[in-house]
């Protein structure tokens, strides 16, 4: 459904963040991309939607190509593309609500939203997807006053909100405590299966990626460097991606993780 | 938990910033009631509005082609004697102020002295300049001691208030260590509070520098010397284009100041 | 560290020697351009005036105690006025200044290199020029009157609005308002959604400021004839009526104290 087609990303002081990506993604397929700092991660998932804008490749959503759409055909298409960010990037003087309803933008013209008069459709949508979270009782908290949990999971409503076909999802854990995490990525992965949405998943947590994903791809330099299902993500895998380093330890303590959580 | 069920269908809105509806509505209202008001009372004489529209045009048009040369000898006075103003009234004011602003530090000084600078500023800071400058030039006749002297006054009500204010909150743990050390009142001022300060002085001073430009502009207005006056006269007579080449004068000048204090600021930091 | 070898002994100093010579030299100049300035000042100055100062001050002093209490009778008009000019001279410069403000910040400016020096072109002339010259350029334009006050406070508002608001601009947190862009959101929606709710509180604070400020510049532009109470103390003062004075100064300290005092608990409440 998703298909990148010698993705390049080079920025103004000569970095090449991205060299020549080839990468498709199946409908419904969740997908985490791993690989250190600087890698490329978030470039990559930026320039899908163009928030970053490619040097060259292509990058085609079904049957559009999104590179080379003019402005307002790229918003038409980003509405397809739900983004979910590191730092929740909700606006925090809004309120839960109205970080939800934002979701909608690309839906209402400017003075309908302007004036908070969404469709009743779309209140509704908003009200099932809080639900779905368990936060619509906090509809109408300031987003700052919710708790870093809470927030990514407005920030789950808002992308889900816009009834997109894929998720882009940037380090959606690296601000969360350790349970908070799990939780979050369960959220996402069962949200994903519920609804049939492709995910691309930006994470550095290696352990938690191999718990919840179908693929993993990793990244290495802007390179493909790895493309497979979790389990083969052996040793001397990740040594390829991140460099030398005792991985038995990573690896096991996931399988022990896990039956921890089995047992509460 | 709220029953999801029961918010299905009905319509949501935004929760008001003023929660009492009737307290928001009085606002609303009075608001608009003020407005109204305000323009009823306003008396514009639109004729003469419109009859200004073509001077308003010429003075804009003559910013494209203002004249330097006419009155070059009246703007050149002016301009020193307003520069000479600036210049004396806020190293004086400056070197006047440092002192009030350690008096009006409550962690500095004692309880009585605090009273006193503190009043100094709100004196100070409560007369406009131009009230001040009135006042002095009724008392020491016309010319620049007046606008020097009223220059001064408010540097102090602003530098001292802003500098206490800086002195307040400067760490005390840096100054302890220094009065621990054994040095006397004087030493510790120079050693425990005087660096802590110092950047935050400067950059003030020079932006009171750059204030004090601009006020001295207006000084002449009422007799007490620098380029307002010639400024006046020259709307007076509706010599525009002497006026653009004054205002073009200040405006260059107070841009190169900003420029310059920008420079210092970052070089002190 | 500059060190000093006296007789094998190391003498340490703040500075090296050449350090302190330009530090003295730059003093000494410093000292000269206040004794030319203070020496130009003495020489323009009367100073038998000056001499006879202490024995005016106490003349007017007297004369002008105790105030004519009963003419604020008669000021309820200007004060109105004064307080007109305040407000819709701020209201109008809040509307000037707030796409000013826009076009100059970097991050949402439309174009680096024409529109934004424009945009800062703009504020720095209207933030240069005292608001009475503005008055007397209205004046002369449209006539006096309070109409010439509030444009007056208007255009010179417009430049220190803009200016603390453009920079609350720059400093927004630019992630939110990359989630809503990520949303397919326009241009308008993405300034309505995550640009406009992060400087609304700045936004309000710099108005309350600007009006606290222009309530004390408006009380004197009737000095020039652009309406306010400052046209009474301009009239008491022409013909010397120092009692009137004295009322008129009062009450403009009221004025200013009582809008200190607002825009401290307005912003408070705000922040």
């Amino acid at each position: 459904m998703l298909r990148l087609e010698k993705l390049v990303k080079t920025y103004k002081t000569g970095d090449q963040a991205l060299k020549a990506v080839d990468l498709a993604v199946p409908e419904g397929q969740v997908l985490a991309l791993i690989g250190p700092s600087g890698a490329g991660k978030s470039t990559l998932i930026r320039c899908i939607n163009r928030l970053v804008e490619p040097t060259s490749g292509k990058v085609n959503l079904g049957d559009v190509e999104l590179t080379g759409l003019s402005s307002s055909n790229l918003r038409r298409e980003r509405r397809r593309m739900g983004m979910i960010f590191q730092e929740y990037a909700l606006v925090e003087r809004l309120s839960v609500m109205e970080n939800v309803l934002s979701g909608r933008l690309g839906y209402v013209g400017f003075w309908r939203s302007f004036l908070r008069r969404f469709p009743q459709s779309d209140v509704d949508e908003a009200f099932r997807l809080l639900d779905r979270v368990g936060l619509a009782h906090m509809a109408d908290k300031r987003a700052d006053e919710l708790s870093g949990g809470q927030r990514q999971r407005v920030g789950i409503c808002r992308a889900l909100i816009q009834n997109p076909a894929l998720l882009l999802v940037d380090e959606p854990t690296a601000s969360l405590d350790p349970k908070t995490s799990r939780q979050i990525m369960r959220l996402i992965c069962e949200l994903c299966k519920e609804r049939g949405l492709a995910a691309i998943i930006n994470i550095h947590d290696v352990a938690l990626a191999q718990m919840f994903v179908q693929r993993v791809i990793g990244l290495r330099f802007g390179a493909v460097e790895f493309d497979g299902p979790p389990e083969g993500l052996t040793p001397e895998v990740l040594t390829t991606i991140y460099g030398e380093e005792d991985w038995e330890a990573t690896i096991e303590t996931v399988d022990n993780e896990e039956i921890d959580e089995a047992a509460e | 938990m709220t029953e999801v069920h029961a918010l299905i269908g009905k319509p949501w809105r935004k929760p008001s910033f003023i929660k009492r509806p009737l307290l928001r509505w009085a606002i609303i209202m009075g608001f608009f009631v003020y407005l109204i008001a305000a323009y009823l009372t306003i008396e514009v004489n639109w004729s003469r509005v419109y009859e200004g529209l073509e001077r308003g045009k010429k003075f804009v048009l003559a910013f494209t082609n203002p004249d330097f040369t006419t009155r070059s000898g009246d703007i050149i006075e002016g301009m020193t004697e307003s520069i000479i103003m600036t210049i004396a009234a806020s190293v004086v004011g400056i070197a006047i102020s440092v002192p009030i602003a350690l008096g009006a530090a409550r962690n500095i000084a004692p309880l009585p002295v605090y009273l006193i600078c503190r009043s100094i500023i709100a004196v100070s800071r409560a007369l406009q300049e131009i009230i001040v400058a009135i006042l002095l030039v009724a008392i020491f006749g016309f010319g620049p001691l007046a606008g020097f002297l009223t220059l001064s006054f408010a540097t102090i009500g602003f530098l001292s208030k802003l500098l206490a204010e800086d002195i307040e909150s400067m760490d005390k743990v840096q100054a302890e260590a220094i009065k621990a050390s054994g040095a006397k009142w004087t030493q510790w001022i120079n050693y425990g509070v005087q660096p802590q300060v110092m950047p935050r002085l400067i950059g003030l001073s020079i932006y009171r520098l750059d204030i004090n430009f601009r006020e001295s502009a207006i000084l002449g207005l009422v007799g007490a010397g620098g380029i307002g006056a010639t400024l006046n006269t020259a709307f007076d007579r509706y010599e525009y284009d002497t006026a653009a080449a004054i205002l073009l004068i200040i405006i260059v000048i107070v841009m190169a100041l900003e420029y310059l204090s920008g420079v210092i600021r970052a070089r002190v930091q | 560290m500059p060190m000093q070898d006296v007789k094998g002994q190391k003498i340490w100093q703040r500075r090296t020697g050449r350090e302190s010579l330009g530090h003295w030299v730059i003093w000494l100049i410093g000292v000269a351009i206040f004794a030319y300035c203070w020496q130009q000042i003495s020489s323009a100055t009367t100073w038998f005036f000056v001499w006879d100062a202490p024995r005016i001050a106490d003349d007017i002093w007297t004369r002008a105690t105790p105030p004519r209490w009963e003419y604020i009778s008669q000021l309820g008009k200007p004060i109105w006025d004064t307080l007109n000019i305040a407000t819709l001279g701020t209201i109008f410069s809040l509307i000037l200044a707030v796409p000013v403000a826009f076009l100059a910040a970097r991050n949402t400016t439309p174009s680096l290199l024409l529109i934004r020096p424009i945009a800062l072109l703009i504020i720095v002339s209207t933030r240069s020029i005292n608001s009475l010259i503005w008055a007397l350029l209205l004046i002369a334009i449209i006539g006096p009157g309070v109409f010439a006050g509030v444009i007056a406070i208007a255009i010179r508002s417009i430049g220190f609005c803009a200016k603390l608001l453009y920079e609350a601009i720059e400093e927004i947190d630019q992630t939110q308002v990359e989630a809503i862009i990520a949303t397919g959101a326009s241009r308008w929606q993405v300034m309505a959604y995550g640009i406009v709710p992060q400087i609304l509180p700045a936004f309000a604070g710099i108005a309350v400021f600007r009006w606290d400020i222009n309530i004390r510049e408006s009380t004197v532009l009737g000095l020039v004839g652009a309406g306010g109470i400052g046209l009474q103390l301009s009239s008491s003062l022409n013909v010397l009526a120092w009692p009137q004075v004295s009322l008129i100064l009062l009450v403009i300290l009221a004025a200013v104290v009582i809008s200190e005092w607002v825009s401290a608990k307005v912003r408070g409440a705000i922040i």
